[in-house]
């Protein structure tokens, strides 16, 4: 039988002794592997069971996606990878799938008896580490160890900052040499394990923390300069190209590999949202109470930006409260785009948190950050703009970077996310993140601006539209539409959007914070591109919202829809990788989180009339947005970049910046992935 | 020796299973699975699918006769009996599901339901088949 010449295989090739989960990889790994397998056919779970005892894994079955759920929440670090049916009657595995990248980081493989491309795109999409098709066989079982050995030594490259590198590298190229079928790290396995026996580390297998490599630190002006190389290389780079493009003194490929992995995953979450409200909702209650509830920036989230002083929260929930009808309601923000602009312009000057000069550059810049924004948002985008970016906050902070990081993410996602919020905002969250996503290709349609940002503004009603554009996987486009609820349709009635008016919001809808809708949010707006431009040229300001940065980067290049998918790829990246410099982004996230909103109020709101309120709103968000994310990333990515050209994006930027810094937050509320609102285009 | 006829008996029922298509290469996978800590599993396995398709069998029946037919939720249900039935090797059974599958995204009542019969025809058949195979087995292993 299998079982027992596995077993004399597993114990001829090594020289250690026992395996024991946690352990360090010792010869007899992968047996032991904590697997949790999600199935709701008894038959196929019973089946896989035995497959993977076989394999001698150590098994866990679910058979329904709560209780694996709950199981993984209970004992966080007790499993390395979770199998799950695809079709499961209580919770779709995509949502399931999303979940879990969020809150846990861990390795996700689907399955499915479907085939299709779209299923399998669509797992892909979702972070999944791999998708196998049902029946599925013992062969394909045994090599998923794999995933868990790749995903622990991406993140302890993270960690390293110069110095353990050799063995970083080792690890890769030992992979040539692989004996496994399908297994291409069998090297990486090997090599891994040789390092282990030589050098007793246990930092593969224990959790990250005990790693004691030096993390680098993703500041927000070294995420700038990773996402200036992306843009300038093309989202399918390689992490070499980059890193020659950056050149930082001791940053080492695999640091920049593993930045570019999480960000493109964010990018990807960005542009899956939109589509999704419950889904966000699902995902962003599900995710990490740090985020906190990044699902409804409605008056809760503003409440808890207000209170931590980096947001201007307290403009926001006023503004939210006034305008949309205060947080806890998705039900159609009456945000007219009129009121934005009045809410963004309220915004300015608190968005600054002191600095009131900043305001008035804030609204103009509003203005510009909505000029993407249709102006005849209807309320209901702009309400749904609102919760999107609410939920972009929340998304922002629930969706790691790459799905994964929930404990390691970034800063900015713990930050932004206010557990307090959580619960409400999760499904704010979503529906912010749905209809920004949703709206970002409305919002150009209508309001003809880019606000992409997160689909909020413009799509908050149509959810559906934006299906593809957006591709921002994971991360929530937060930065730069961070907020703009737009998306969320069914939750604001009216889409008064002023987004029309803050081209700035665009940008960061279309960033993608949404991650289902975003994709085909973004690619509406396609104006939010711009914006992203506006951030980056905002160096100055600390906005660190890189990933508003980055979605302003990738709006312009791609100003078309389909182009956003890869700026909110970029994006997303981006506000990954923002999310890692988690101890940065605190101070800036607030200040991001003003600085976006000072952005959103400075674009041009005024413009909108009726996009009034939507720009606030949208500021509101993209100011909740970079406060969330500058808490990864840092201020310094002038938030210029992010806004488009169309108005003093500088001022917006140094506006917005000056308000980050100000910001004193903590909380950023909406921890978009560390994308900061201050990329929001203006 | 009765051994001998009965180990003869199940290797020839077992080839023509293969051979005339009711089983696939999935079956083996279960076969080898099993082991002496689960000497019966391939007869737990079969159990288990055949208590639980009948389960969805009649979801896809009651699906069938409510008017208007809900086309989603049929596939639904056919799809999710199509990966019990291929995860245990049931070749004939899975080809009538697919089968069922095309009829129902074209929106083909008639063909859904004629589809339909065939696909329990092959399940009933199946049932039949193993569960005479699977006694043989056991009467094979419990002779000394």
């Amino acid at each position: 039988m299998n079982v027992s010449s596995v077993k004399g295989s597993m114990s001829i090739s090594s020289s250690t002794s026992t395996w024991k989960a946690g352990d360090t990889i010792s010869d007899q790994f992968p047996a032991g592997l904590r697997v949790l397998v999600v199935d709701d056919d008894p038959t196929c779970l019973m089946i896989l069971e035995k497959m993977l005892i076989a394999c001698l894994y150590k098994v866990t079955k679910c058979n329904r996606a709560e209780t694996a759920l709950s199981k993984l929440r209970e004992n966080k670090n007790g499993y390395d990878i979770v199998l799950s049916d695809v079709h499961m009657p209580d919770m779709d595995g995509f949502k399931l799938l999303e979940h879990i990248g969020l809150e846990m980081d861990l390795p996700v493989i689907m399955m499915s008896a479907d085939d299709g491309k779209k299923v399998v795109m669509k797992g892909v999409t979702h972070g999944a580490c791999d998708y196998l098709i049902k029946p599925v066989r013992i062969e394909a079982l045994k090599n998923i160890w794999q995933h868990v050995v790749r995903k622990r030594k991406n993140e302890w490259k993270e960690f390293e900052q110069s110095g353990s590198v050799e063995e970083g590298d080792r690890q890769p190229k030992q992979s040539d040499d692989a004996d496994y079928s399908s297994s291409a790290n069998e090297g990486n396995w090997k090599g891994s394990k040789k390092r282990k026996d030589e050098e007793e580390e246990t930092d593969e297998r224990d959790d990250t923390s005990t790693l004691k490599k030096p993390r680098v630190v993703w500041s927000v002006e070294l995420h700038q300069q990773f996402v200036a190389a992306v843009n300038q290389l093309g989202i399918d780079t390689v992490p070499k190209k980059i890193l020659e493009l950056m050149n930082v003194p001791g940053l080492t490929r695999e640091n920049v590999a593993s930045h570019l992995q999480k960000y493109r995953l964010y990018l990807r979450r960005l542009s899956g949202v939109s589509q999704h409200q419950s889904n966000l909702s699902t995902i962003i209650s599900a995710q990490d109470p740090t985020f906190g509830s990044l699902s409804s920036l409605s008056g809760l989230d503003l409440q808890t930006l207000a209170a931590t002083g980096q947001l201007p929260a307290q403009s926001l929930a006023r503004l939210q409260a006034a305008g949309l009808g205060r947080a806890t309601a998705k039900s159609g923000i009456p945000i007219t785009l009129v009121d934005q602009r009045n809410i963004f312009s309220f915004e300015n000057p608190k968005l600054r948190f002191g600095e009131g000069q900043q305001q008035h550059m804030t609204n103009k810049q509003q203005v510009n950050l909505l000029h993407g924004i249709p102006t005849t948002m209807e309320p209901k985008q702009l309400v749904s703009l609102r919760h999107a970016a609410q939920s972009i906050g929340n998304m922002n902070m629930q969706v790691p970077p790459h799905g994964a990081q929930s404990s390691q993410n970034n800063p900015l996602l713990m930050q932004m996310g206010q557990q307090q919020q959580q619960q409400q905002q999760q499904s704010r969250g979503q529906i912010l993140v749905d209809s920004t996503i949703n709206h970002a290709p409305r919002l150009s349609s209508s309001m003809g601006q880019p606000i992409l940002s997160n689909g909020i503004a413009t799509n908050v009603s149509s959810r559906n539209g934006i299906p593809e554009n957006i591709r921002a996987p994971g991360y929530s486009q937060t930065p730069s539409m961070l907020n703009f609820p737009m998306n969320h349709a069914s939750e604001l009635p009216g889409n008064s959007f002023a987004l029309g008016s803050t081209p700035g919001v665009s940008i960061l809808t279309s960033k993608g914070a949404f991650q289902e809708d975003v994709n085909s949010e973004i690619k509406g707006s396609g104006g939010l591109m711009p914006s992203y431009d506006v951030f980056n040229d905002l160096d100055q300001h600390k906005l660190q919202s890189w990933e508003l940065q980055n979605v302003g980067m990738a709006f312009d290049t791609s100003q078309h829809s389909n182009s956003l998918q890869g700026n909110l790829d970029l994006t997303q990246s981006a506000l990954g990788q923002q999310g890692f410099s988690s101890g940065q982004m605190n101070g800036h996230n607030r200040s991001a989180a003003v600085a976006s909103k000072a952005m959103f109020s400075t674009g041009d709101v005024k413009e909108l009339g009726s996009a009034q309120n939507v720009n606030q709103h949208l500021n509101n968000l993209l100011v909740d947005n970079t406060i969330r994310v500058k808490s990864e990333r840092v201020c310094d990515t002038s938030p210029a970049n992010i806004f488009p050209d169309h108005f003093g994006q500088d001022d917006l930027m140094s506006a917005l910046l000056k308000q980050q810094e100000s910001v004193a937050s903590s909380e950023n509320e909406f921890d978009f992935d560390g994308y900061s609102m201050n990329n929001i285009p203006v | 020796m009765d051994r001998n006829r009965l180990h003869n008996q199940v290797a020839s029922m077992r080839r023509s299973l293969f051979d005339q298509g009711y089983l696939d290469d999935q079956f083996i996978q279960l076969e080898e699975l099993q082991d002496d800590t689960n000497p019966n599993f391939v007869q737990e396995v079969v159990t288990l699918f055949y208590n639980d398709s009948t389960r969805l069998i009649q979801n896809i029946e009651q699906a069938l006769n409510s008017r208007p037919i809900d086309f989603c939720k049929l596939d639904d249900y056919m799809h999710q009996f199509k990966g019990s039935s291929s995860s245990i090797g049931a070749k004939k059974v899975t080809n009538e599901c697919t089968a069922f599958r095309e009829y129902c995204n074209a929106e083909n009542a008639e063909g859904c339901i004629r589809s339909f019969q065939q696909v329990k025809q092959e399940h009933a058949i199946l049932k039949r088949k193993l569960e005479v195979y699977l006694q043989t087995v056991r009467q094979a292993s419990q002779t000394a």
